[in-house]
């Protein structure tokens, strides 16, 4: 961290920046773009659908100024001096989100198959819990650093949920992937909890046993290798990953655990051998059971060949599935400009397309102008999180932002890399805007963490005691 | 720990930097091919999005379209559907479009590059995008009459009607047909009514066009072709004047002798004559007398082996160019590998009945946007000349001699000149199986114009088999089409 000093942006960073400008009143303004977009996009769909403004637009309208304005109060109370962004980039995500579900919801297609009908009401429910979570967090976590004395709980925590969905009788098997369970009633992912949790833990780890990772090494062909007994957390992480992947079939969540891990091993070892060790790793491990997981091969296949997999499944082939090639259709019938607010036909996508695949509503609606203004929003919700890792003055901290920006941006990679067919698909829900009680919440709580985080780093020291002795000190101290 | 921060935040930066390259390849490069891919759905749902232009027959529309619950807008529905399927073909939301409806589906669909500056004058004045129409060259009359002559009779079989001095289809049945609206949709009822319909699931096949995509042996019908041979090769030049046709004939080249219907006079007869009781010594010996060549060269004059555009595609019929004299002689009498559709014989007369010239069928009058402006007019045109003036007056009398005093009286109308021919034709191995009954007949006025000619096919398998003769099945049905006609030029 002393390395801080001497950057161009130490001013954010270092100690005794007093009366350092809280944003407040930033976030405040931003927030107002991030509820009115939502709500002209609201009134859009329901002018392109039905030829008159929709009859929730004042309820749906004011729900979401209310949740964003009771965030931005406990924000104001709670965490003074947190990053001015994120809380509006949520919020107009998930803004967007619920307008896009809302839209699928008017489609009789949908309705037919019961994908959608009743999806938003509910969606606004689970954000309203969400936001709710975000609170809680920012009321109850004081101080980030008290998570640390949860390492090994976190583990055990997160061992648990990850391990739920193959309890018989609670999990869901859902078109092959076996990462729900059901209680009463509702469908949780646990996984999206587990996401966090397991954050956690490796930021705890990784902060005491950064030094013998890092340093107790031998040479090897020009790279460090670590010690047989140091290798044994990554080699347990790795093979829990696996067996992720074998036992609930889930690529995604096993691919997005693997690579917060090994992000988190880089930052806390600032070793590349790290990198190309995991890099092997997950090559290795992903190569091996996509060869003999039947599941993980198709979808392998279907990546490849998303017209040959469409084909199979119009004949009626068990087993395959029309939804890739769907989406490829739906963001080439978007073009540039897309079609507009629900002009398009994303609803043929069929299965999920309110949920995983709900990216490919925006680009057939919205476009490429669209797409990629949402990507921007998710880089620079990542990139805050990043610079929240870079401002705080705790290892602890700092690695658990950096594991959670970077766990976000994996899986909005992963998300939306398989749905644009870059990668073979995976079951998982673009954060913010797809529809999914666990997913927007737990997305809610992450944030609320990272807001923390950074409100502890840009926090201004008390003042310190008076120094009789002292002349005026020198301090640096930026206008 | 600052330092791997940053490389983290580039990495990320790389991973979305990597999503907007693949969004932009999806979304600008590849946009085109992936929205215009014909299996993607939305190629069909703007197809069915505008309300479908009509066929229109008469000033009247044949079709019509209705909203459809699902994501296909609009549905086609045809009124008198099964009437009229030969002419309109259908359009499906399950299976496509065939015949009138696939060949003008820019024009109907509304997607036709002719109709754009009408769709945008309707985008910017906020009217619904719509289809143009198809104005066909249809007669309401003739066609009910044919489609009601063949449906009263039962059997299998086609008519087809032109007005002889412009080439317009005024008639074209085909029966068993099919109601094109039960196939419209696609819904389960669609597929259901589509499987019924299908060759494999019902022999009937009442999908297929029988006036214009069958092609059958025409039998005696087929003398008018070689009459106007002979005229016209100067093998004989008189209606009435005596043929060298000693009775019996035998084939050249075998030992076979060539028979006749019953006990006709039919030794020396006269083209009149021999055309009236249907000789086929008289004709047989033409054939073979002018040989193969000849008799090619005047089939084909009057549109044999060539594949017709109405803008419907016909079948080619049949007249073969490698046959020895007997087979000439059996297929200048309609019989061996001669084979003809109901619209090639309905030319043969209507290039007599309009002394000589043969015009090319057509049935789309003209193509135009919703509000009737014009796009495109279809202008008669000659197709070839197989009979000279005069020859052609002469084979008009002959003709005429069959329906006042021969084969052909059940076609007679008072006040009106109608000339015809009958014919049966044997088909089947050893003609086991029942004949088809033909008819192929004109109509003229006080004025020397003809307003129709006709021609009638039936086959029918439960008919006893002396009953059959195109006399007797076909001939009243191409008189009521006559009837029709006249009626409505009043």
């Amino acid at each position: 961290m002393s390395s801080t000093t001497n950057s161009p942006t130490h001013h954010t960073s270092t100690i005794g920046a007093i009366g350092a400008p809280s944003r407040r009143n930033t976030e405040l303004a931003l927030l107002v773009f991030a509820v009115v977009i939502p709500v002209f996009a609201y009134a859009n769909v329901g002018l392109a659908i039905n030829d008159e403004v929709p009859a929730g637009l004042l309820s749906y309208g004011i729900g979401l100024g209310l949740l964003a304005g009771i965030g931005h109060l406990a924000v104001r109370k709670f965490a003074p001096y947190a990053d001015p962004l994120l809380l509006p980039l949520a919020t107009l995500l998930n803004g967007l989100g619920l307008v896009a579900i809302w839209r699928l919801d008017q489609s009789k297609l949908l309705q037919q198959i019961k994908q959608a009908g009743t999806a938003a009401p509910r969606q606004l429910l689970y954000t309203a819990m969400g936001i709710a979570l975000f609170i809680a967090v920012l009321i109850f976590l004081k101080d980030h650093r008290v998570l640390q004395r949860y390492t090994y709980i976190s583990m055990v925590g997160a061992l648990f949920l990850l391990l739920l969905p193959l309890v018989p009788g609670l999990g869901q098997n859902i078109y092959g992937a076996k990462i729900w369970i059901s209680v009463a009633g509702f469908s949780i992912q646990p996984g999206e909890f587990a996401k966090i949790v397991l954050a956690v833990f490796f930021a705890g780890y990784l902060m005491v046993k950064r030094d013998a990772l890092a340093l107790a090494s031998r040479r090897f062909m020009g790279l460090y290798l670590p010690r047989g007994r140091d290798l044994g957390p990554i080699l347990v992480v790795w093979a829990i990953s696996i067996l992720i992947l074998v036992f609930e079939t889930d690529l995604g969540t096993s691919l997005l655990f693997f690579g917060m891990f090994v992000i988190m091993l880089y930052v806390a070892t600032e070793r590349t051998s790290w990198i190309v060790f995991g890099l092997l790793m997950s090559a290795v491990g992903a190569v091996g059971v996509a060869s003999f997981e039947p599941h993980i091969q198709q979808r392998v296949d279907a990546w490849l060949d998303p017209m040959r997999e469409y084909t199979l499944s119009r004949q009626g082939v068990g087993g395959h599935s029309e939804q890739a090639m769907q989406a490829l259709w739906a963001f080439g019938s978007g073009g540039t400009l897309g079609t507009g607010w629900g002009q398009g036909h994303s609803e043929l996508i069929r299965f999920a397309a309110n949920s995983d695949f709900i990216l490919a509503t925006f680009g057939e609606e919205l476009g490429l102008a669209g797409v990629m203004a949402i990507l921007l929003i998710y880089a620079l919700i990542v990139e805050r999180g990043v610079r929240t890792a870079l401002a705080a003055r705790d290892p602890f901290g700092k690695l658990l932002a950096v594991g959670l920006s970077g766990a976000f941006a994996l899986q909005v990679f992963v998300v939306a890399g398989g749905v644009m067919g870059l990668i073979p698909l995976t079951g998982m829900t673009m954060p913010f805007l797809a529809y999914g009680g666990s997913s927007v919440i737990a997305n809610w709580a992450l944030i609320g963490i990272l807001m923390r985080i950074s409100d502890t780093a840009r926090r201004p020291a008390p003042a310190p005691a008076p120094n009789p002795d002292a002349e005026m000190t020198q301090v640096v101290r930026p206008s | 720990m600052n330092k791997p921060l940053r490389r983290i935040a580039i990495f990320c930066g790389l991973l979305i930097l990597t999503l907007l390259i693949r969004d932009n390849w999806l979304q600008y490069v590849k946009a085109d091919s992936l929205k215009d891919d014909p299996k993607n759905r939305r190629v069909l749902i703007a197809r069915y999005a505008t309300p479908r232009g009509d066929i229109i027959v008469g000033g009247d529309p044949i079709t019509g379209y209705t909203e459809t619950s699902g994501d296909f807008k609009y549905k086609r529905t045809y009124k008198d559907g099964a009437m009229w399927a030969p002419v309109t073909g259908f359009v499906s939301q399950a299976y496509g479009a065939n015949q009138l409806e696939s060949i003008n589906d820019g024009i109907l669909s509304g997607t036709d590059d002719r109709l754009f500056f009408r769709n945008t004058l309707d985008m910017i004045t906020g009217k619904e995008k719509q289809g143009g129409n198809v104005v066909t060259t249809l007669n309401a009359a003739a066609q009910k009459a044919a489609y009601q002559g063949l449906k009263n009779q039962g059997g299998k079989g086609a008519a087809v009607a032109i007005e002889p001095s412009t080439g317009k289809i005024l008639a074209l049945a085909s029966f068993p047909s099919y109601d094109p609206s039960t196939i419209a949709g696609g819904s389960t009822s669609d597929e259901e009514a589509w499987a019924k319909l299908q060759k494999k699931n019902n022999p009937d096949d009442p999908m297929l066009n029988r006036a214009l995509r069958e092609v059958y042996p025409p039998g005696s019908t087929f003398k008018v072709v070689t009459a106007a041979a002979a005229l016209e090769n100067g093998l004989y030049t008189e209606a009435d004047q005596q043929t060298r046709t000693p009775l019996p004939w035998t084939m050249p080249g075998t030992t076979t002798v060539l028979k006749n219907e019953g006990d006709i006079p039919c030794k020396n007869a006269t083209l009149r004559v021999a055309l009236q009781w249907s000789c086929n010594t008289v004709f047989g010996k033409i054939g073979s007398d002018l040989g193969n060549d000849k008799m090619l060269e005047e089939a084909k004059k009057f549109g044999f082996t060539e594949e017709q555009f109405t803008p419907v595609r016909t079948s080619a019929s049949v007249f073969s160019d490698d046959m020895n004299p007997s087979q000439t002689a059996l297929s200048s009498i309609g019989q061996f590998n001669t084979a003809a559709t109901p619209l090639q014989m309905a030319m043969v007369a209507s290039a007599v009945a309009n002394d000589g010239t043969l015009m090319k069928p057509y049935m789309v009058d003209e193509v135009q946007t919703h509000n009737l402006d014009p796009l495109e007019k279809t202008d008669p045109e000659e197709l070839s000349k197989p009979l000279s003036a005069e020859n052609a007056q002469i084979l008009q009398s002959m003709m005429e001699t069959v329906v006042e005093d021969g084969t052909g009286k059940k076609a007679r109308i008072g006040g009106v000149k109608v000339g015809g021919k009958t014919g049966t034709a044997q088909h089947g191995v050893d003609n086991s199986e029942n004949p088809y009954a033909w008819f192929l007949s004109y109509a003229k006025l006080d004025d020397g114009s003809s307003p129709v000619a006709v021609a009638v096919v039936i086959e029918d398998e439960n008919a006893v088999r002396d009953d059959i003769s195109g006399g007797g099945l076909a001939a009243p049905i191409a008189k009521s089409v006559m009837e029709a006609v006249i009626d409505s030029k009043k």
